[in-house]
């Protein structure tokens, strides 16, 4: 085959680029070097490619490509060792021996090197959005320039972030084993913030020109799904991929013709995506056989459950999800948590139930210049016809919305509580 | 984006011969690779179309034809559903692929699914009343 376009490679090196890292990182022992060894490697790919065709192996090529070039650097590096008597080599944990080792490594148990390479890539010694932007990178295979489209900031920032993020690591010499057991579980939730966060980043891009963000989605699910190949016996990771395919099954319902979110209640559900729905039960109901007790993402997914079981906004078992939201309560002691789970009770024991939990946050620091708490007391104090107060609280939720679509709607709720409230 | 990759019958498989026990060690190994490298949404593989049925339109008119059917080249034998970053990166996921129908000339046909922007311009406003319609009505009944 002859005449390989530029398109064919790259999907070569989306599919290939993290084992390939991860693979040269388990033997440089240096993400930045591992990194710099695969874009060489593909570079020459670009090169002689299009003119040959693509290898029958692609990955062992690019790998065999990659090796060399080390093996060269290793031996000009010795050369300037022994010149200088510097420890350039040694920085590089490379022994004369390396080459050998190198030979031997590669092909070896490939599910660590990419275990390994998503941990180092999540390190906690970094910053969230560090670490977002290394995952991305060298697991999701993004380019600098497509990650900084997505999440809408200029690409030299994403580039600095990437080599700082390097440095930060070389410098702090994080060790490269993959922990096991517990050592392992420890370092899960720095992995499981990432995906989230960038499944989210994809989630809130609500307009149809927003595709490149919403691509994001795709990329924490397949990240999510690779990680839970990884380290199959983790209940979090499972109940994070349950939560990730439940709420991208509504992606195509949350959003109306004009771009304006469409409340869970009000969705077409005909609309929700069964196969991910399919998907996403089946990973819960793993996640839900593994943990004991259940955290927080599968708490989360098993909430989002609820909702996916139900064909209409009515047959919701929301005692259900009562009893859920008081499970994560307990777990998170966070506020937010707590003014759903009254929305829950609401809607399971009456609005009168609700309001007196929504009452008892009014106090609340963290809540204070949050427009949901009024937004939602608006909600119930409407529903049991205290109009008057119920105007109150939708006008002072406008004023606190950030979102100019979310403030009108506000304002549009505090009419209608004085229309009913005349009548 | 979501690609719909479709294994095409031949004699052999309409004829109702279960693949070999290479065939089946070697497609579950490029399954597995498919799910670890979380792509895989769903995958079947399908009767002949001896045991399929036909439901014909026309003209308001209804009818049942049984199987089986006989343009083998344009029936299809099992598919998969992928979600990948593009054509090309499935086109590279089947030359992965273990010849699905060993001894015998067959094709696998890669169809991009439809997703929410490709309906932009054809989402015409009659139909987003349609919709808004819908909620309406769902919203009355829940």
């Amino acid at each position: 085959m002859t005449g390989t376009t530029r398109t064919a490679i790259e999907a070569v090196w989306r599919i290939e680029s993290a084992q390939l890292i991860g693979g040269l990182m388990r033997v440089v022992r240096d993400v930045g070097l591992a990194e710099d060894l695969a874009q060489e490697a593909l570079v020459v790919a670009l090169e002689r490619w299009p003119e040959t065709g693509i290898p029958d192996n692609p990955g062992a090529w690019l790998m065999a490509t990659a090796k060399n070039r080390a093996i060269d650097q290793l031996r000009r590096r010795q050369m300037l060792d022994r010149k200088h008597g510097g420890l350039e080599a040694e920085r590089l944990s490379l022994t004369p021996a390396a080459s050998f080792e190198m030979e031997a490594a590669i092909d070896e148990n490939v599910g660590d090197d990419l275990l390994r390479l998503i941990l180092i890539a999540c390190h906690p010694v970094l910053s969230t959005e560090a670490r977002v932007a290394l995952t991305l990178r060298l697991l999701g295979g993004l380019t600098t320039e497509e990650i900084a489209r997505a999440f809408l900031v200029p690409e030299p920032t994403i580039a600095q972030r990437i080599v700082r993020a390097k440095r930060t690591l070389a410098e702090a010499q994080v060790p490269f084993e993959v922990p096991r057991g517990p050592d392992l579980s420890a370092r899960l939730p720095s992995v499981l913030e990432v995906v989230y966060l960038v499944f989210n980043e994809g989630y809130a891009a609500t307009r149809g020109d927003d595709w490149v963000r919403a691509e994001l989605c795709e990329d924490a699910l397949r990240l999510g799904r690779v990680l839970a190949g990884l380290v199959p016996d983790e209940a979090e990771v499972h109940g994070l991929v349950a939560l990730m395919e439940l709420q991208a099954s509504r992606f195509r319902a949350r959003v109306g013709p004009g771009g304006e979110p469409i409340l869970l209640l009000d969705q077409d559900r005909s609309r929700w995506d069964q196969l991910l729905i399919r998907r996403g039960l089946a990973v819960l109901a793993r996640a839900e056989a593994l943990a004991h007790p259940l955290g927080p993402y599968t708490l989360q997914a098993a909430i989002s459950a609820c909702h996916a079981r139900a064909w209409t906004g009515r047959e919701t078992d929301w005692k259900r999800i009562v009893a859920l939201y008081d499970a994560l309560v307990e777990l998170t002691h966070s506020p937010v948590v707590e003014l759903n789970r009254a929305v829950a009770v609401s809607m399971a024991f009456g609005p009168a139930a609700g309001l007196e939990l929504v009452d008892a946050l009014v106090e609340e620091p963290a809540l204070r210049a949050y427009h949901l708490l009024p937004s939602v007391r608006g909600d119930l104090l409407a529903k049991l016809g205290r109009t008057a107060e119920a105007r109150t609280e939708f006008e002072r939720a406008a004023s606190l919305a950030q979102n100019g679509r979310e403030r009108a709607l506000l304002l549009a709720r505090a009419e209608a509580c004085e229309t009913a409230g005349r009548s | 984006m979501r690609v719909m990759v479709i294994v095409k019958a031949t004699k052999n498989s309409e004829e109702g011969a279960m693949p070999s026990e290479k065939l089946l060690a070697d497609m579950g190994k490029f399954n597995e690779e498919l799910v670890k490298a979380g792509i895989m949404l769903a995958a079947d593989g399908l009767h002949p179309s001896s045991k399929g049925k036909r439901v014909r339109f026309s003209n308001g008119k209804k009818t049942v034809v049984d199987g089986p059917f006989t343009e083998t080249k344009e029936l299809v034998a099992g598919f998969w559903i992928w979600q990948v970053k593009s054509m090309d990166e499935a086109v590279e996921w089947i030359r992965r692929c273990p010849d699905p129908m060993p001894g015998e000339e067959s094709e696998i046909e890669l169809r991009p699914v439809f997703e929410a922007q490709d309906f932009g311009k054809e989402f015409t406003p009659e139909l987003r009343a349609q919709e808004t319609r819908l909620r309406e009505e769902m919203k009355r009944r829940s």
